[in-house]
């Protein structure tokens, strides 16, 4: 293997590892600030000493999973220069600027809030207390906003111009206002508040069948995560609903790559499973529903989407022979099929632990043996945010920037093989390493913590 | 002024409030080195509400270069692979250290990350001292901005021992912050005996620096940069002074005005150049040919003055509400 393909996959490394912690953050820092907004907000003595314990305890989750994902956030950002210099030399006048407002805007509130957060409670007012939470989940989803930005430039390009073999900005506003970025975006967020919905579920499911004194709180924040899942869960869906549609016009090829759709077609079908033969640009054998894929991009029966290969022809046209086909079409398609299955999951889970949420006590103990194994689901929406980004990323393939810069022409010379090599393995094992430690300080954690009204 | 020369100056403002902040959290950090327990417990109190705000400067300094000298990001990130590869691992197991330390009591639990503190402290704040020796060396750049050395270039003797002026220096300024942070007396007694030896080492390092920089390069041949390195020598010396008569604050705020000092001398040495060649002296990359356009750096000036005032408030604001000092019985995280 090379230095471009090793580089690549380091950096995929890296970004799926990130991408487990970040959705967390983004959504949970929003459902510690309503909870500790309910503490505020409640009177009787009783109440607030539960309720805060119950802010401090997802808090505390909330803490060791934004310590992962800030530590795993810088090695994203080294990784522009240090694997993909050329990349950084070509877009830099882009792509730096959204970097540097990142920090600038986001990182500086979130970092500098979240101490105060931390160590406040006695020094702060209580609203004031509050606001510290609300501007760290200001801050985070506003970095998620600014890295999207520049994710989306590299997807669907605007308000640039080439000049002196590199890309310059001719538009800020163009870039901030990237119509790709609004899928993105929004998908990106309700998938946080949705990963951070369902880990509350799993989590309060688990307490309330395994911890009998902390039952009643759990049962509270229960059915609140369970609203704020669905809330997230429509979002989801209805954002990805309509960025497919909008991929229609912007980036035809991933659209037609995760559907496999090899020949224009009109109206085009959708395969539900499909062997599929990118050597020969086709598919062995598939399982489709007529119309449906014209349906879900053109909302009617008729209406044509194109295929792969007529898209792969008009790319050669445009700019000169070449493969322009993501390599993975296989993957993408699977990965796919994989994102809307977990998001389905899903909502089924939602729906039963809305029903369990809402039973008289004596009927929970009826379900406690499922509600004990919860857990095993709490990997649902990480699939699911994982083979989102892969689709997104695999998608843009084998462009680094959509239509401007190539990947294998973006890594850095001066790396060889083997230096690539040694950090990849240096960084698996640390990830490994503290994403084991993590989790058995959570599980930890978790498992000790009672959230009563003693003293 | 130009726009180029502008954002020259402000990444020195951001490299100087990275090396002042992070410089006595690495400190900090180097200086729970061999302590007991609870010692290192207040030590980590004395930085914990405010080390992330402090390690964001590094982050904006580095996406401000980004933005700012596109080239530089691209051939320093590349050209110090290896290094950088070793400092964030050093900043990952830090960062996650600060957070899980607290978690359970058990010795060896706390030992563990402590170490991940001692060793992301120490790792980061010698790999910098290195890097800005080399910096000024110059590095094998050729005609396309390419790196076209080593990792083992980088680690001549003269560069290790930069690396260890940073370790002398920091741990001596992260001193000084423990001198105002901490109340136990004894313990700050022992603090302030230890601050006058680092202070003294790093003198010594940094005198003998100045005379082999004087000598082999024309590094000192600037006025300013001659000014900001005589003031930076004077204020540590200062700050030695201020630890051996106990007065924490003076000593502090001299090691303060040394590291920026220090870093000012520093891209005073190296203007209008950013990155030296040492190949031939057209290839280096300097504030025009390594720059963004000057669209770009219009709309980056125009937020960079507005929100770095507004970061440089609410952080001042934030280091207000933990202005106390840290009591001897609090050694929990939180």
């Amino acid at each position: 293997m090379d230095a471009v393909i090793l580089s690549r996959l380091q950096f995929a490394i890296t970004t799926i590892y990130h991408f487990l912690f970040v959705p967390v953050t983004l959504g949970l820092s929003i459902f510690v600030a309503l909870l500790e907004l309910w503490y505020v907000n409640s009177d009787s003595y009783y109440e607030r000493l539960k309720l805060k314990r119950l802010v401090k305890f997802f808090g505390t989750i909330f803490l060791i999973n934004f310590a992962m994902g800030v530590v795993t956030g810088i090695v994203q950002e080294f990784h522009f220069g240090m694997n993909w210099s050329e990349y950084s030399r070509f877009m830099g006048d882009i792509f730096g600027a959204p970097l540097a407002l990142e920090a600038l805007t986001a990182f500086f509130l979130e970092s500098t809030f979240i101490g105060l957060w931390i160590f406040g409670w006695d020094k702060l007012s209580e609203k004031m207390h509050c606001l510290c939470i609300w501007i760290v989940a200001f801050g985070s989803n506003l970095s998620a906003f600014w890295i999207l930005v520049a994710n989306s430039f590299m997807q669907h390009p605007v308000g640039y111009e080439i000049s002196d073999g590199r890309a310059v900005m001719t538009s800020f506003f163009d870039l901030v206002t990237n119509p790709y970025v609004l899928g993105e975006y929004f998908h990106a967020l309700f998938a946080g508040i949705t990963t951070a919905g369902f880990l509350v579920i799993v989590v309060s499911a688990w307490k309330i069948a395994t911890d009998d004194i902390s039952r009643e709180m759990f049962v509270r924040t229960l059915r609140r995560a369970v609203l704020f899942t669905f809330f997230g869960l429509l979002g989801v869906m209805g954002s990805g609903h309509m960025h497919a549609q909008y991929l229609a016009e912007a980036n035809p090829m991933k659209l037609a790559s995760f559907e496999a759709l090899w020949e224009t077609e009109n109206p085009a079908p959708f395969a539900i499973v499909a062997d599929i033969n990118q050597k020969e640009g086709r598919n062995d054998f598939e399982i489709t529903i007529p119309k449906m894929f014209t349906f879900m991009v053109h909302n009617s029966f008729s209406g044509e989407v194109k295929g792969i290969n007529d898209l792969q022809n008009e790319a050669v046209e445009k700019y000169g022979s070449g493969y322009y086909i993501p390599n993975d079409v296989r993957g993408m398609f699977w990965s796919f099929r994989i994102m809307i299955a977990t998001g389905g999951l899903m909502m089924l889970v939602v729906f039963a632990m809305w029903f369990v949420s809402f039973l008289k006590r004596k009927y929970i103990n009826d379900y406690k043996c499922y509600l004990k194994m919860m857990p095993i689901l709490l990997p649902i929406p990480f699939i699911a945010n994982s083979v989102g980004w892969y689709i997104a990323e695999a998608g843009r393939q084998p462009w680094i920037v959509v239509g401007l810069q190539k990947t294998a022409v973006a890594v850095s010379p001066n790396l060889s093989a083997e230096e690539v090599w040694l950090t990849m393995i240096g960084f698996t094992i640390i990830y490994l390493a503290l994403a084991v430690l993590a989790v058995f300080a959570a599980v930890k954690f978790i498992r000790r913590t009672k959230i009563t009204a003693e003293e | 002024m130009d726009l180029n020369i502008i954002w020259f100056a402000l990444i020195t403002i951001l490299f100087t409030g990275f090396f002042i902040l992070e410089g006595f959290d690495y400190g900090v950090g180097i200086m729970m080195i061999g302590r007991p327990r609870n010692e290192r417990g207040q030590f980590i109190r004395a930085i914990g509400p405010v080390w992330d705000g402090n390690e964001v400067w590094m982050i904006t300094a580095g996406g401000a270069t980004f933005a700012a000298f596109p080239h530089v990001y691209a051939t320093m990130f590349s050209t110090f692979y290896i290094a950088l590869f070793l400092m964030l691992m050093a900043l990952i197991m830090r960062g996650v250290a600060f957070e899980l330390r607290g978690k359970f009591q058990s010795p060896d639990w706390v030992n563990l990350w402590d170490f991940g503190i001692i060793f992301g402290s120490f790792v980061p704040a010698l790999l910098w001292g290195v890097a800005v020796v080399n910096l000024l060396r110059g590095l094998p750049i050729d005609f396309q901005m390419h790196y076209v050395g080593t990792f083992f270039d980088l680690l001549n003797p003269c560069a290790l021992l930069g690396g260890i002026f940073f370790v002398l220096l920091f741990t001596f300024h992260g001193a000084n912050f423990l001198l105002i942070k901490l109340s136990d007396k004894g313990l700050l007694q022992e603090i302030s005996r230890q601050s006058f030896k680092l202070g003294i080492a790093a003198l010594i390092v940094y005198v003998l620096f100045g005379a082999v920089a004087a000598v082999e390069t024309d590094l000192l041949a600037k006025a300013p940069t001659i000014i900001f390195i005589l003031l930076s020598i004077v204020a540590l010396v200062y700050g030695c002074r201020s630890a051996y008569i106990k007065s924490g604050q003076c000593a502090f705020f001299s090691s303060t005005l040394s590291v920026a000092m220090l870093v000012f001398g520093f891209f005073t040495a190296l203007f209008p150049r950013i990155m030296v060649s040492s190949i031939n002296p057209e290839y280096s990359l300097d504030i025009y040919n390594a720059a963004s356009t000057s669209y770009t750096l219009t709309i980056m000036t125009v937020a960079a003055l507005i929100f770095v005032p507004i970061v440089l408030c609410y952080q001042a604001w934030s280091y207000k509400i933990f202005k106390e000092r840290i009591a001897p019985t609090d050694v929990n995280y939180h």
